[in-house]
């Protein structure tokens, strides 16, 4: 009997336990997941040809690259005026992967070399390393079509949510 | 409730005005007719014909890929898109989407970025309003 409570505090006291580490680093900002973010501009603008794209994602000199040069981006013509642009920009750049206080946004930030600015998240090192067993074959696959498609295989990609236990690649 | 505050809550409720009222397809095709008219003095009407003719027409780019509005919107106004990083696009055709053709600043950005990718050049008033005349032919 005594054992069984001894053994039943132990339990209670390591979930408590847990649950104050995992909050706590929260509360550091230490989070795995990226932080939730929230702009109308941001979300309106930047989902209508692709993923929301986080802003964690990517470092500030990326974000900065990508804002001066819609007109031109990836090929297509996605301007927009003045103050939205610079509204949406001042967003990217204040929660991007050097200024956001999460691990992932902190190994992005860390794996990029300094004398890089990669324009797309597929390019950061931690993408390729993250994603090196998935096939060629699989990207191209017509429910997938490129790395751009977060979402085909990530379903909270837009809300910066990557969980590895929330995968699923489309057949 | 200074004065400021007064005239700043009367400027917010009329914007709010304006933005609750959704425009209305034939009003974006007058104003597209109005600058029409102004470009050409021969304008008479839009054309759904013509319209169609623009939405369908192939053509190739300096940078040397086939472009044309079927080629991320399909050839039926009706289905579903997708745009080149795989995002789906809602129906370009009001009877399939009713949300299409009730935002006229939102029109204008859209032909100003989608005629400079696929023509390299901007629209006309006439061409822009041939596009919408086809759209709204559609049932």
């Amino acid at each position: 009997m005594t054992r069984k409570i001894l053994q039943m505090a132990v339990l209670i006291g390591s979930v408590t336990a847990t649950g104050w580490l995992l909050a706590d680093s929260h509360k550091h900002g230490e989070s795995k997941s990226l932080p939730q973010v929230s702009n109308a501009k941001w979300a309106a603008e930047c989902s209508s040809c692709h993923t929301l794209y986080h802003p964690g994602l990517l470092p500030e000199r990326s974000w900065s690259k990508i804002m001066s040069g819609l007109d031109r981006h990836f090929g297509e013509n996605a301007g927009l005026d003045p103050l939205a642009q610079k509204e949406i920009a001042e967003f990217l750049v204040a929660n991007s992967a050097d200024h956001a206080q999460n691990r992932r946004s902190a190994k992005i930030a860390q794996s990029t070399p300094a004398q890089s600015t990669p324009l797309r998240i597929s390019e950061t090192p931690w993408f390729v390393r993250k994603h090196d067993e998935v096939r060629n074959d699989v990207w191209k696959r017509p429910k997938i079509g490129s790395p751009a498609n977060c979402t085909a295989c990530h379903n909270g990609a837009d809300k910066g949510d990557f969980a590895e236990a929330r995968i699923k690649i489309p057949r | 409730m200074n004065k400021m505050t007064t005239s700043s809550l009367a400027l917010l409720l009329a914007l709010a005005g304006t933005n609750a009222i959704a425009a209305a397809p034939v009003d974006v095709l007058k104003d597209y007719a109005a600058t029409a008219r102004k470009e050409n003095p021969a304008f008479k009407e839009f054309s759904a014909q013509r319209g169609e003719a623009l939405y369908q027409a192939e053509r190739t780019h300096s940078k040397g890929a086939k472009v044309s509005c079927a080629a991320c919107h399909t050839d039926n106004p009706k289905n579903a898109g997708q745009t080149r990083a795989h995002k789906q696009i809602e129906p370009m055709a009001p009877s399939a989407n009713p949300q299409r053709l009730t935002d006229a600043a939102k029109i204008e950005k859209w032909f100003s970025r989608n005629c400079q990718d696929v023509l390299e050049r901007a629209c006309s008033a006439q061409e822009k309003g041939d596009f919408i005349a086809y759209l709204l032919s559609i049932k």
